[in-house]
């Protein structure tokens, strides 16, 4: 059954119609072709598929997609604003903290949610803020150094 | 996946109408970290989902007049988590709460959903034992309440009847001084299912020969989450080592666990009377030093 949903993607005004079954994930990568949201196990284990939905990270493979109806998503696409990259992708880029790339958007949504809640994060606070978004290559270390230097250049910018 | 249609009734009474129309083939939704994976793997084969996160009173997390918490049934793990009320007021429940998977789902899973879906692994449920919680049910033919304990029938099984849906779940203010640990073991430190976990609840009371009195509760380590009444009455005569030594081996005998991919009987069984020590040695730790306050 189709539905018709008025959304916001990364600040742009969406009107279309769902399939009512269809998960938010399926919505983004298959519709509005916002393919940086990535499917990897399609039960909230692994976190690839991470978005913002009113500002919070959730598993957009386990929300509907008109679910989304009113509401604001923000994808690793958003992230950037005026062709700058956000600091927490600046320094996943600068501490290696990818490498096969595939759970990237989804570490970089959580991380950049993590940062707004708190801005000060110790390293137990970044291991259980991420310990939904799973990377198989990297070993997290990398990711936390990552996460660590975003969150200092976080302050600094704020003073 | 199989197509299902989608809505979002306006009242109680449009969702339990649907329900009843659809006679087996509407399923309830909330936060969707269950349901929707049962879908996708062929255990539902649901024509319609009603989502009842927007019914009135479904969202509440609040202090009602008689000092309970009430909690919507459509409120997350993380709300309850992260509420200062929860935390200073029901400290087990908050930690349960806090307990379950990641940040991402504990934004969208809710306490409704964790005691709906009635799995022996739900880590809100050994709290809302031990506080002796109440769920609050809609249905055409009137409103009821059940204690928890008679909710939950069985794994997977609970005491809804068609047409009936929970609304919301009180937990009644633990008494005066009460400390509670919650101790759970999953494969990893954070973020895992419970491979099996105890709730213990204590607080002082004159009136027991231990000068305390005890809940406690076992999860993952039976059909359903349950409680350990013979170690609660141990542990109310006597508090002394041979007491919580004799509380945790009778936790440990009242589980009935199995063999799974998480681990075997013998592992839970064992792991019962040493979470059950370490809970009950916190427990008082907590409860003595206000005592001599």
């Amino acid at each position: 059954m189709r539905h018709d949903i008025s959304f916001t993607v990364n600040g742009e005004p969406y009107n279309i119609a769902v399939e009512s079954h269809h998960n938010l994930l399926q919505v983004l990568r298959e519709q509005l072709v916002l393919t940086g949201t990535k499917n990897g196990c399609s039960e909230g284990e692994c976190g690839a598929c991470t978005v913002l939905l009113n500002g919070e990270p959730v598993n957009a493979c386990l929300v509907l997609g008109v679910e989304a109806d009113g509401h604001e998503i923000v994808t690793v696409e958003g992230l950037a604003t005026d062709g700058h990259l956000a600091p927490i992708q600046q320094t996943m880029i600068d501490a290696g903290g990818t490498q096969c790339g595939f759970c990237t958007p989804g570490v970089l949504i959580a991380a950049h949610a993590l940062l707004q809640r708190n801005p000060n994060p110790s390293e137990t606070d970044i291991r259980e803020g991420l310990v939904g978004n799973l990377c198989r290559c990297t070993g997290y270390t990398r990711i936390v150094d990552a996460v660590f230097e975003a969150a200092r250049l976080q302050r600094v910018s704020n003073q | 996946m199989q197509p299902f249609d989608y809505v979002k009734p306006n009242s109680l009474e449009e969702a339990s109408a649907l329900l009843i129309e659809h006679n087996g083939d509407a399923r309830l939704m909330a936060g969707m970290t269950d349901l929707l994976i049962r879908i996708e793997r062929g255990f539902f084969h649901p024509r319609l989902v009603v989502d009842v996160k927007a019914l009135p009173g479904m969202r509440d997390l609040l202090v009602v007049r008689n000092g309970d918490l009430r909690i919507g049934a459509a409120v997350t793990m993380n709300e309850v988590a992260l509420s200062p009320t929860a935390r200073s007021g029901w400290p087990l429940l908050a930690e349960g709460c806090q307990s379950v998977a990641s940040y991402q789902l504990r934004n969208r899973a809710t306490v409704g959903g964790n005691v709906c879906n009635a799995s022996p692994a739900a880590d809100s449920v050994p709290a809302l034992l031990c506080y002796e919680a109440s769920v609050h049910i809609f249905g055409t033919d009137g409103d009821r309440t059940l204690p928890l304990a008679e909710f939950i029938t069985g794994p997977g099984r609970t005491a809804l009847q068609r047409g009936e849906l929970v609304t919301a779940i009180t937990v009644p203010a633990p008494a005066r001084g009460a400390a509670g640990k919650f101790l759970k073991l999953g494969r990893t430190a954070v973020g895992d299912i419970s491979v099996m976990n105890v709730a213990v609840l204590g607080w002082p009371d004159k009136a027991t020969p231990s000068g305390s009195q005890w809940r406690i509760a076992l999860g993952s380590v039976a059909p359903t989450v349950i409680r350990a009444p013979e170690a609660e009455r141990i542990l109310a005569a006597n508090t002394s080592m041979a007491g919580i030594e004799a509380a945790a081996q009778a936790a440990s005998d009242a589980s009935r666990p199995i063999d799974d991919i998480r681990a075997t009987a013998a592992y839970r069984r064992d792991m019962v009377r040493v979470l059950t020590r370490r809970g009950v040695e916190g427990v008082l730790a907590e409860i003595g030093e206000q005592a001599n306050r």
